[in-house]
C-alpha cells in the first residue's frame, strides 16, 4: 500500500527532477558549510534564470504541438543574433539617444526584438514544413537542423557586409568580430533596471519580469481558440482532425511559436551577457534548453511553463554552484563542466529512453 | 487417439487481465479440407489462431486452458517455431518479406540448402555456400504449384500486392512436412481476379491433402471453396457445419447471433412527422477510401428526424461512410445536407454545417484521455462554432467558467460518473467516456448526430443507457441520427430503417421487423448487387 503510493509520488515528482534537486541541495549545503559565498551565487543563478528562461520556454510550444522537443532552437537564436547585429550596425541607441537620452537602448532593444521576431517567424514557418515532412523522427532532424544552421551562419557572420566598427574585424574588412560588445546598444539593460539589493542578495528585477511577462502572453496564447487547438493536436492528432482541425498547420504554428521565443530568448540573454557570440557559440544552446526543460519534470510530449520556472532554476543553479564547490573539495581539478555535460546529457537520455517505453521486449 | 482429425483443439479458453475473449472454444480440422473460421470481429479468431501458432502474446498473458491434439498427438505449442516443427504454416495478412530479396531468397529464408566450404569446416555451418540452383529448383517447384508465373530471380521490391501473397503461400508449402496451413483473411487485399486464383490456390493445396484453415469474412468465398466451417460469436463456440449443408443466409445469422432481448425499454411518445420527401442528408454515388472498410459507391436518402441504422459485417464498408463525411479519409460523389453540398476534402466542412460524429475508435480517436473531461466535452463546439471563447478583438480567451457550467450539466445530463468536470477522460469507464463522446457531439447542437458503434466495447447496463440517450434525443429534439454498428440486434431495437452495407455498397433497406434471413443475406452479399453489380 506504502510501497504504491511512493511510487505515485515518484511519478508525479519524476526520477530526474528528485535525483537533481538532491544533488542541488547537497551542493548549496556544501558550499554554506565550507564557507562559500552562496548569497552571491545565489545572485548570479537568478540572473542567469532570467537570461535562460525564454529560450527554455521555446520548448514548450513544440512540445505541446506534438514535435517534441526543440533541438533546433538555435534557427530562432541565429535570427536574434541577426536581430541584434542590425540594432547595432543601424546605430539605433545613439540615435534614439540623441533625441531623447535615456530611451536608446530601450529602442535598441524593441529593435532588434522586432527584427528578431519577423525573421524568425517567416524561418519559422519553414522549418515547421520541413518538420511535417519528417513525422516520427522529428528529435533527430531537429538536432540537426540546429547543428546545420550555426555551421551554415558561421559562413554567414563571417562575410556579411556589415559596417559598424563595433561589429566587423577590429582589423576593418567585413564579417562579424567575435564577441561583439552591446555596450553601446543594451548591454545589462533588463539586469539593472529597477534592480535592488535584498539583503547580500542582488534581485534582477527588470529581467525576472521580463521573463514573467513572456511567460504569461505564451500563457494566454495557449489558452486562445488556436492555442488549445495546438494542444489538442500534439495530444492526439487523430481527434483534432476529427474536430475539423488541420493539424499539420496547427504544428507549424507551435514551431513557429518556439522558433520566435528562441530569438527573443537570445535577445534577453546577449543583454545579460553583455556580449554577443555569434559563429559557434550557440551550438548546443539546444540541449541545454531541452535538459532544463526536462528537469523541470516535462516528458518529450507534455511541458508546461511550470516546467520552465523550475527546470531552468535547477539548471542554471547546478552550473553555477558546482564550480566553487568542487574547487573547494577537489582543489586543481575542474569537474564541474564535466558534471554539467554528465546531468544534461543524461537527462535527456532519460527523457528520450521513456518516451518509446515498452518496446524494449520487441 | 481419434486420427480422423488433423487438428483438435478442445474446450479452448483463454482471458486477458480478467477479460475472459474465449470461453470453451472447439476446431476441428480433417486433413485435406478446406475449413473457414467465421465470426465477427472480436469473435476471438485471432487470439485462437494465436494460440494454435504459439504466439508469445498468448503465453506471456498467462497461457491458455484447454486441449491441442495434431495429428493424432497431444501437443503444447509454447513458440511458433514448435508450430512450424509441427507442421503448422501461416499465410500473414501482413506481408512478411524482405523487399530488397529475390523471390527464391524470400521463400528460402532461414531454411537456405548449402553445401560444406573450407571455411564452414573450420568455423561451423554458418559459413557454408548456398546452393542458389538447388534453392532456386525448390522455388520453381513452389511457384508451379500454386501456378504463379513469375521468375524465380525476380525482386520483390514493387510486385502487386497480389504477388506477395502467393509468395507467402508458395515459402510455406515449401517447408516439408507441413500438415496444416493458416490463410488469415487473405483476399482482403487482393483484387477479385487474383482473389479468385487464391481460391483455386487453396484448393490445389488441399488437394495434396494439407488442411488449411481459412479466416475470412467474406461469405461467397466460404461457400465457394471450404468444406466446412467453425463459427464463432463473443469468444464462443456456436457451430460446426459442413459447407454443403448449409446456405449463405444460415451462415450469416449464425455469424450475427439472434438474441431476442429488447435493448430500449421506453422509446417515448413518438409524434415526429417523418416524410419522404423531407430528405435532410444524400449520398449520391458516393465513395470512401478507408483502409479496411471502403465504401464503393454509395446512394442513400436520410429523411429529416428519423434513425437510420447501417448495419454489416465488419470490413465490409458501413464505418467508412460517416468518416468519409466528416472528411476523415478521402472520399468521391456527392454529399448534400440540408440544401447544401458538404465537401469532404475540406476538413471540417461537414461539422461546420451541423453534423456532429461520435467515432467508433472512442480511445484513437474520439477522445483527449490525458485532458479532462470538460476539454473533451466542450473541444469541437469551441473550434468549430466559437462557444466557451472571450472574444477581445482578434484575441481569444478560453471561458473557463462557461465551460465547467456546460459541463456540469452534460455529467448531470448524461448521468457521466466521475469525480467532477476536471477528472481525465482516460480515467473513465467504457460507458462514460462514450457518455462524454456522446456530449462532445450534442454540445455541437447538431441537426444530423452520426454515431458509430456506439456500444462497442461498454458494458449492457452502459448499452441501455446509451440508446435510451439516443432515442430520448430523437424523439424529444427531433435530432436526425445515423447509428453505425455491427449489432443487428442493437439497431433493431432502435431504427426506423437499417441500411446493409457489404462490400462497400448498399445490399438492402429494411424496417426493423424483417426477417433474420433477409438480413442475412443482405449481409453476405448475395442479394441484389454484390459482385456482378460492377
Amino acid at each position: 500500500m506504502t510501497k504504491e503510493k511512493l511510487k505515485k509520488t515518484m511519478d508525479v515528482i519524476g526520477w530526474p527532477r528528485l535525483i537533481v534537486c538532491l544533488f542541488f541541495a547537497a551542493i548549496v549545503l556544501t558550499a554554506y558549510i565550507n564557507g562559500i559565498d552562496v548569497a552571491s551565487y545565489f545572485s548570479s543563478t537568478l540572473k542567469y534564470w532570467g537570461m535562460w528562461g525564454i529560450l527554455v520556454l521555446a520548448m514548450v510550444p513544440s512540445i505541446k504541438c506534438g514535435i517534441g522537443p526543440n533541438f533546433g532552437v538555435s534557427l530562432g537564436i541565429v535570427c536574434g543574433l541577426l536581430g541584434t547585429l542590425l540594432a547595432i550596425e543601424f546605430n539605433i541607441a545613439p540615435r534614439v539617444n540623441a533625441a531623447m537620452p535615456g530611451a536608446g537602448p530601450w529602442m535598441a532593444m524593441l529593435f532588434a526584438i522586432a527584427v528578431s521576431i519577423a525573421v524568425a517567424w517567416i524561418v519559422g514557418i519553414g522549418y515547421g514544413k520541413l518538420l511535417n515532412m519528417v513525422k516520427g523522427s522529428e528529435m533527430t532532424v531537429t538536432t540537426y537542423v540546429g547543428y546545420s544552421v550555426i555551421y551554415l551562419m558561421c559562413i554567414v557572420w563571417f562575410r556579411a557586409p556589415f559596417s559598424s566598427g563595433e561589429i566587423i574585424w577590429p582589423l576593418g574588412g567585413a564579417g562579424v568580430r567575435n564577441p561583439v560588445s552591446l555596450e553601446s546598444s543594451f548591454a545589462y539593460l533588463l539586469n539593472d533596471f529597477l534592480g535592488f539589493n535584498l539583503g547580500p542578495v542582488y534581485i534582477p528585477t527588470g529581467i525576472i519580469l521580463c521573463v514573467l511577462l513572456v511567460c504569461l502572453v505564451v500563457h494566454f496564447y495557449f489558452r486562445s481558440k488556436t492555442g488549445i487547438a495546438i494542444t489538442a493536436s500534439g495530444a492526439n492528432p487523430t481527434f483534432a482532425r476529427a474536430s475539423g482541425i488541420d493539424v499539420n498547420k496547427m504544428r507549424i504554428k507551435g514551431i513557429t511559436l518556439s522558433t520566435v521565443l528562441g530569438a527573443v530568448g537570445i535577445v534577453v540573454y546577449t543583454q545579460g551577457f553583455g556580449y554577443l557570440q555569434a559563429y559557434s557559440a550557440p551550438l548546443t544552446m539546444g540541449f541545454l534548453c531541452v535538459a532544463s526543460v526536462l528537469i523541470g519534470g516535462a516528458t518529450t510530449t507534455k511541458a508546461t511553463i511550470t516546467h520552465v520556472i523550475i527546470g531552468t532554476f535547477l539548471y542554471q543553479g547546478l552550473v553555477i554552484f558546482t564550480p566553487p564547490v568542487s574547487n573547494e573539495l577537489l582543489a586543481g581539478t575542474d569537474i564541474s563542466d564535466t558534471m554539467r555535460q554528465i546531468i544534461q546529457n543524461g537527462v535527456i537520455l532519460y527523457a528520450l529512453a521513456k518516451a518509446k517505453g515498452g518496446s524494449s521486449n520487441e | 487417439m481419434d486420427k480422423e482429425y488433423v487438428l483438435n483443439m478442445e474446450d479452448i479458453s483463454k482471458e486477458y487481465f480478467g477479460n475472459k475473449v474465449l470461453k470453451g472454444v472447439q476446431l476441428k480440422v480433417r486433413p485435406g479440407e478446406i475449413h473457414a473460421l467465421m465470426g465477427e470481429n472480436g469473435a476471438g479468431k485471432s487470439t485462437l489462431m494465436n494460440i494454435l501458432f504459439g504466439m508469445p502474446v498468448i503465453h506471456n498473458t498467462g497461457g491458455y486452458g484447454g486441449s491441442i491434439e495434431f495429428d493424432g498427438e497431444k501437443v503444447t505449442i509454447d513458440s511458433p517455431n514448435k508450430a512450424m516443427q509441427l507442421g503448422i504454416g501461416m499465410v500473414h495478412q501482413e506481408f512478411m518479406l524482405i523487399p530488397g530479396f529475390t523471390v527464391t531468397e524470400n521463400v528460402k529464408l532461414g531454411r537456405e540448402i548449402t553445401t560444406p566450404t573450407v571455411a564452414s569446416s573450420l568455423l561451423g555451418k554458418s559459413l557454408e555456400r548456398l546452393d542458389k540452383p538447388a534453392m532456386a529448383d525448390d522455388t520453381r517447384k513452389a511457384l508451379d504449384t500454386i501456378g504463379l508465373n513469375i521468375e524465380d530471380y525476380a525482386m520483390v521490391a514493387g510486385m502487386p500486392v497480389g504477388y506477395m501473397q502467393f509468395i507467402e503461400i508458395a515459402r510455406e508449402i515449401d517447408k516439408t512436412g507441413i500438415k496444416l496451413l493458416i490463410f488469415d483473411e487473405p483476399t482482403a487485399v487482393l483484387t477479385e481476379s487474383e482473389a479468385d486464383r487464391l481460391l483455386d490456390t487453396m484448393r490445389v493445396i488441399a488437394s495434396k491433402g494439407i488442411a488449411i484453415i481459412f479466416i475470412t469474412h467474406r461469405i461467397n468465398e466460404v461457400i465457394a471453396v471450404t468444406n466446412s466451417m467453425t463459427i464463432l460469436r463473443d469468444g464462443t463456440f456456436v457451430s460446426r457445419l459442413e459447407t454443403k449443408d448449409t446456405t449463405a443466409a444460415k451462415i450469416a445469422e449464425l455469424m450475427i447471433g439472434r438474441k431476442v432481448e429488447k435493448l430500449v425499454d421506453n422509446m417515448g411518445q413518438d409524434n415526429r412527422g417523418i416524410r419522404d420527401d423531407d430528405v435532410l442528408l444524400t449520398l449520391k454515388n458516393f465513395y470512401v477510401d478507408m483502409p479496411g472498410e471502403r465504401v464503393r459507391g454509395v446512394d442513400l436518402n436520410l429523411r429529416r428526424g428519423e434513425i437510420l441504422g447501417i448495419g454489416g459485417l465488419a470490413g465490409q464498408g458501413k464505418v467508412g461512410i460517416p468518416n468519409g463525411i466528416l472528411g476523415l479519409y478521402p472520399s468521391s460523389g456527392e454529399v448534400e445536407f440540408d440544401g447544401q453540398k458538404i465537401d469532404p476534402s475540406k476538413l471540417g466542412d461537414a461539422l461546420k454545417k451541423g453534423i456532429a460524429f461520435v467515432s467508433e475508435d472512442r480511445r484513437g480517436v474520439g477522445l483527449l484521455l490525458g485532458k479532462s473531461i470538460q476539454q473533451n466535452i466542450i473541444f469541437t463546439a469551441m473550434q468549430i462554432q466559437g462557444k466557451f471563447l472571450r472574444k477581445f478583438g482578434p484575441i481569444t480567451q478560453f471561458n473557463g467558467k462557461a465551460a465547467k457550467q456546460h459541463a456540469l450539466e452534460m455529467i448531470k445530463a448524461l448521468d457521466i460518473r466521475c469525480t467532477g468536470p476536471e477528472q481525465y477522460a482516460g480515467r473513465l469507464s467504457g460507458g462514460n467516456q462514450q457518455k462524454v463522446c456522446l456530449a462532445r457531439a450534442i454540445t455541437m447542437e447538431p441537426k444530423l448526430l452520426i454515431v458509430s458503434e456506439p456500444t462497442r466495447g461498454i458494458d449492457i447496463g452502459a448499452k441501455k443507457l446509451v440508446l435510451e440517450l439516443l432515442a430520448k434525443m430523437n424523439r424529444e429534439q427531433g435530432m436526425t441520427i445515423i447509428m453505425v454498428s455491427s449489432e443487428l440486434n442493437e439497431l433493431r431495437s432502435l431504427c426506423d430503417r437499417i441500411a446493409i452495407v457489404s462490400d462497400g455498397k448498399l445490399t438492402g433497406i429494411f424496417g426493423p421487423d424483417a426477417s433474420d434471413a433477409d438480413y442475412g443475406l443482405a449481409m453476405s452479399g448475395v442479394v441484389e448487387g454484390g459482385k456482378d453489380h460492377d
